[in-house]
């Protein structure tokens, strides 16, 4: 059987009481707005792009325990990383919680792994890694089009 | 007379499951009831000997499906107090009903400048048709606030209802505070200007004796899936003499009188508002779910609910950081959001889905009023016949023990 603290272990809950890289980011290059609109999740993300990577990463927003403690959580797993290995980090994170074994590249963030087995929370885990890739996508589209434009 | 639950739940097969481990207590009645032996018999009976289109062919099955539908019309106007059967139009769900009222009549009557009056604590179902009317009508949604009682504001609703005012829109009982509106009153606000009022009747009339006529109500939305009924067949009633001078919702067959190339002509009520073929069975469960309801009697099914709401306030206001909103009263339901202290009610229901009970969590389609409360989201309990205290006493344990494993990380 389920147990609770499968899903919501030590550090989940820690990363809920204490968000890492909570705030407004003021030199964000781009911001995103996510929502679940079935539950009301909202979250804001900010996000300091330079040179294809991710520099500052920041968030506000209001959630359940999962939601903000996977926000929390990818802030730090993407910070620094170029936005095609976030895009890839992302892949390997959502497939996980869809029920795949989890990547080792995924780190801390394989914790959230309990969350596969309840299907009513996978969006609350989602949702800012879901955002990310909207904003990463976007900009990568942007930029191809400067670019055609430019050629 | 009371009813006994424990007898009750014999009809219903789904209460004997369990949910992770644990016998299920199913609390989330607001969002959709279980359904009885009965209802779900009716429905096989249905097609197991009767099934064809109504309205239309000459032979047998045909006449006997026609027979059982329009039945079930008869049965839900005596149910909801109306006289004339053809004032109850088949709808898929309350909203729907609402979606027809604001598409056929507020889009054929309003001018721009007209406004339509609800409360700040309105299902998004009562908001949304009259946002996109504005937007293509140029109408006023205005909103009436709440009391701190969590009642809503009779004062202001008198103040804000006025010469403009065409229809005030509400509900009978409200899917988060549990509340019941005291529409006799708020009817007479809305007559009194000319304006019609709407009845959002999703929450009472699974609870509560509904008579659309000593209410005084213009317009009364019902689901049938959250009154032991199927999903699918939810209907609305209207005065007649308003009915009539509606145009259609959706055009198609049944719902026509001649039909040329270039143009047609309407049938009658209630045809005219039940273009296609409708869900036959679904209306054959809601009139076995009605039958059900009846035979228990509304009278001591509230009387159970407000008893089993009024423990459960009880118990839960004894515990240390749970917010308990709505009011307490006579004129209170089975409806009970709350909240924990430092715990978002998402993780809650997670919670107490690992002791079999169901909840709701997050808006409950009301994002004005979680403002209006400085809430993000709530938990909810809501409550039907079949429940008992025994159930409430679980939920309260839960309740406890959740706070204490969250707190443990505080």
């Amino acid at each position: 059987m389920f147990m609770l603290n499968t899903l919501y272990k030590e550090m989940i809950l820690e990363h809920y009481k204490r968000p890492r890289n909570r705030g407004v980011l003021e030199e964000a290059t781009v911001i995103q707005e996510g929502t679940n609109p079935s539950c009301g999740d909202e979250l804001e993300l900010y996000l300091q792009i330079e040179g294809g990577v991710i520099c500052k990463i920041r968030f506000i927003g209001e959630g359940c325990a999962i939601s903000q403690a996977s926000t929390s959580m990818m802030t730090e797993a993407v910070r620094e990383r170029t936005v095609e290995g976030a895009l890839e980090l992302s892949q390997k994170f959502k497939a996980m919680i869809h029920g795949a074994p989890p990547a080792e590249e995924l780190g801390d963030l394989r914790l959230l792994q309990g969350v596969s087995k309840l299907h009513a929370r996978v969006k609350c885990a989602t949702l800012p890694w879901t955002t990310l890739e909207q904003v990463l996508r976007t900009l990568a589209r942007l930029e191809g089009e400067t670019k055609r434009e430019l050629g | 007379m009371g009813l006994d639950p424990h007898v009750l739940r014999g009809d219903f097969p789904i209460l004997r499951r369990e949910v992770n481990g644990k016998p299920l207590v199913y609390f989330d009645n607001a969002a959709s009831s279980q359904k009885p032996r009965q209802v779900i018999e009716a429905m096989t009976e249905y097609y197991f000997n009767h099934h064809a289109n109504v309205h239309r062919g000459a032979h047998t099955l045909s006449v006997e499906a026609t027979e059982m539908y329009e039945g079930v019309r008869r049965k839900v106007a005596r149910f909801l107090g109306a006289a004339d059967p053809a004032s109850v139009i088949f709808t898929r769900n309350t909203t729907e009903a609402m979606n027809l009222v604001a598409h056929s009549w507020a889009r054929s009557v309003l001018e721009p400048g007209d406004e339509i009056v609800v409360t700040a604590a309105e299902h998004h179902a009562n908001l949304v048709p009259w946002h996109l009317l504005a937007a293509e009508r140029g109408v006023a949604v205005r909103g009436v606030g709440l009391r701190p009682d969590h009642r809503v504001d009779l004062d202001e609703l008198e103040e804000v209802v006025g010469e403009r005012t065409r229809l005030v829109s509400t509900w009978h009982m409200s899917n988060v505070l549990g509340v019941i509106n005291p529409i006799a009153r708020i009817a007479e606000l809305a007559h009194r200007v000319g304006a019609l009022l709407l009845v959002d009747g999703a929450q009472a009339a699974p609870h509560l004796p509904v008579d659309v006529e000593a209410l005084g109500a213009d317009f009364y939305a019902i689901s049938g899936h959250k009154m032991c009924g199927p999903t699918g067949a939810g209907a609305l009633w209207a005065r007649p003499e308003i009915l009539r001078e509606m145009p259609p919702f959706l055009g198609g067959g049944e719902m026509i009188r001649k039909v040329f190339l270039d143009s047609s002509t309407y049938a009658d009520i209630p045809m005219r508002f039940e273009a296609g073929t409708p869900n036959i069975a679904e209306v054959i469960g809601l009139g076995a779910a009605v039958d059900y309801l009846e035979t228990i009697g509304l009278d001591a099914i509230f009387e159970h609910d407000q008893a089993l709401v009024r423990y459960a306030l009880e118990r839960l206001q004894a515990l240390q950081g749970v917010t308990l909103y709505g009011p307490e009263g006579d004129d209170r339901g089975g409806i009970l959001a709350f909240n924990i202290d430092g715990i978002h009610p998402h993780d809650v229901a997670t919670a107490l889905d690992q002791e079999g009970i169901a909840v709701r969590a997050g808006h409950h389609c009301a994002q004005p009023l979680m403002r209006t409360l400085n809430a993000q989201a709530m938990a909810r309990a809501s409550f039907y016949f079949y429940n008992t205290e025994g159930e409430i006493d679980r939920l309260v344990d839960a309740v406890a023990k959740a706070r204490e494993f969250f707190a443990a990380f505080a």
